[in-house]
């Protein structure tokens, strides 16, 4: 029974300075922030879930999302953040060898275990960069509905999802975006789509081989496909040109997908960051000899609670974002 | 403050030599789990998603169990929290549980709840 300890007959109970936890201050506080840190996560995962479950029939499929690889081309879904999830427990564990090496008083060993870490989290907040820029960028195009729907396309010989670019009818006649320089000054307006709605629209006329895919997820768990009919029929609902991803709309489908993966996973990028920042001070303090002459590295050991944390955290982020 | 580590995993099944090894060993079953649900969900096995159990689909139960294994193993090898004094342990994972296992409750429940009266309610969403 080593749960209930305070009352040790060999300590002093009212004196003050028992630790019935056995554990430090400073490592009991850094348990304290990942408890409470744990659960701001679990609300957000949990918004998540709740916008999920709300719109269950028509939230977009992350296997359809997330399918690039830096320096290849071609559909490889989810290897990329497999890749990232394994650099992360990678350098979870250089981090629990520096604390290990740091339980044993050997500082060249830590230094070589924390720098590591710091490579890896580094690779893992670039690779972030990148998912974001390709996700922003966007790769297909689709169009919006006056209803907020989202119509993307599919080319029907193929079953392959169609790029706006493979289909639409440039026309003359293009509207130059309105930027304030070039008129009153306090107006303008966001960037332009590449092709207009009715540039859009043409092109799926004269090509009778492209389908519309709705958002509608059928019970084989894929997206609907309408037919050919269904689709000129569909098209003239078509509002907006959307490309790539903002915080307004985004060519995946429900614009709350966009908008969580924005704040989960930029939330949890700004902890990989604080977390590398962290590291960086204490590598540096490990090579200055700072915890040699304290006689323990527990500060390493701190800072590698929190570096593991945020490790765990992106486990969920990874099941609950791109798994299930 | 926890210099004395417990070198078994698996409830005593494996046993590491040194504290190093087990780190190793555990990376080792961490990128097994990982590999095994990447696997799951590019496959994505017929007889697993047309399955269900309490309204969801068998590989959506199996990817949050295998997270949940692999969150214990990193709470426990990595924090160390297998070294902790069992009080620690507890105050430390039951109270997130509880709030969270009360929150996805409530939440998921009451999304439901909008689902359904989007679907069979007479306002046209989709236009």
């Amino acid at each position: 029974m080593d749960t209930t300890v305070t009352t040790g007959a060999d300590e002093p109970v009212w004196g003050g300075g028992n630790r019935p936890l056995n554990a430090s201050y400073g490592k009991l506080m850094m348990w304290f922030f990942i408890v409470s840190d744990a659960l701001t996560f679990s609300g957000f995962l949990s918004a998540y879930g709740f916008s999920r479950f709300k719109f269950i029939e028509t939230w977009p499929i992350a296997d359809e999302v997330f399918t690039h690889v830096p320096f290849f081309h071609g559909n490889y879904p989810m290897y990329y953040v497999a890749f990232m999830t394994f650099v992360l427990i990678m350098s979870s564990v250089t981090m629990v060898l520096a604390v290990d090496a740091g339980h044993r008083m050997m500082k060249n060993k830590v230094i070589l275990y924390m720098f590591l870490t710091i490579i890896g989290g580094a690779i893992f907040v670039g690779s972030q960069a990148w998912e974001w820029a390709t996700f922003i960028r966007g790769d297909y195009g689709a169009v919006e509905t006056n209803g907020g729907r989202i119509l993307q396309f599919v080319n029907a010989e193929t079953g392959e999802r169609a790029a706006l670019a493979d289909f639409v009818e440039v026309m003359p006649g293009d509207r130059i975006r309105h930027e304030s320089e070039k008129g009153v000054w306090f107006s303008s307006e966001s960037a332009l789509p590449t092709y207009t709605v009715n540039e859009v629209a043409e092109g799926l006329r004269a090509n009778p081989n492209i389908l519309i895919r709705t958002e509608q997820i059928d019970e084989t768990g894929e997206k609907t496909l309408l037919s050919r009919p269904e689709t000129l029929e569909r098209i003239k609902d078509a509002k907006y040109v959307v490309e790539g991803a903002n915080l307004v709309r985004n060519e995946y489908g429900s614009r709350l997908f966009a908008d969580f993966f924005f704040f989960i996973t930029g939330f949890h990028g700004f902890h990989v960051f604080s977390g590398v920042v962290i590291n960086v001070i204490i590598f540096f303090n490990v090579i200055l000899g700072t915890y040699e002459r304290r006689g323990h590295y527990e500060m390493v050991e701190k800072v590698g609670l929190y570096w593991h944390f945020v490790d765990l955290v992106w486990v969920f982020v990874f099941t609950f974002f791109y798994l299930v | 403050m926890a210099h004395e580590h417990k070198l078994e995993i698996f409830r005593g099944l494996v046993k590491f030599r040194s504290n190093t090894s087990k780190i190793w060993g555990v990376l080792i079953f961490l990128t097994l789990v990982t590999a095994v649900e990447v696997a799951l969900g590019i496959t994505k096995p017929a007889i697993l998603t047309g399955n269900y159990l309490l309204g969801m689909k068998l590989l959506n139960w199996i990817f949050i169990i295998l997270t949940l294994v692999k969150a214990y193993y990193i709470a426990w090898d990595f924090m160390h929290l297998r070294d902790e004094k069992s009080a620690l342990q507890r105050a430390i994972v039951w109270t997130p549980i509880f709030l969270v296992a009360y929150l996805i409750f409530i939440l998921l429940f009451e999304a439901d709840y909008i689902y359904n009266v989007f679907k069979d309610g007479f306002v046209k969403w989709d236009f």
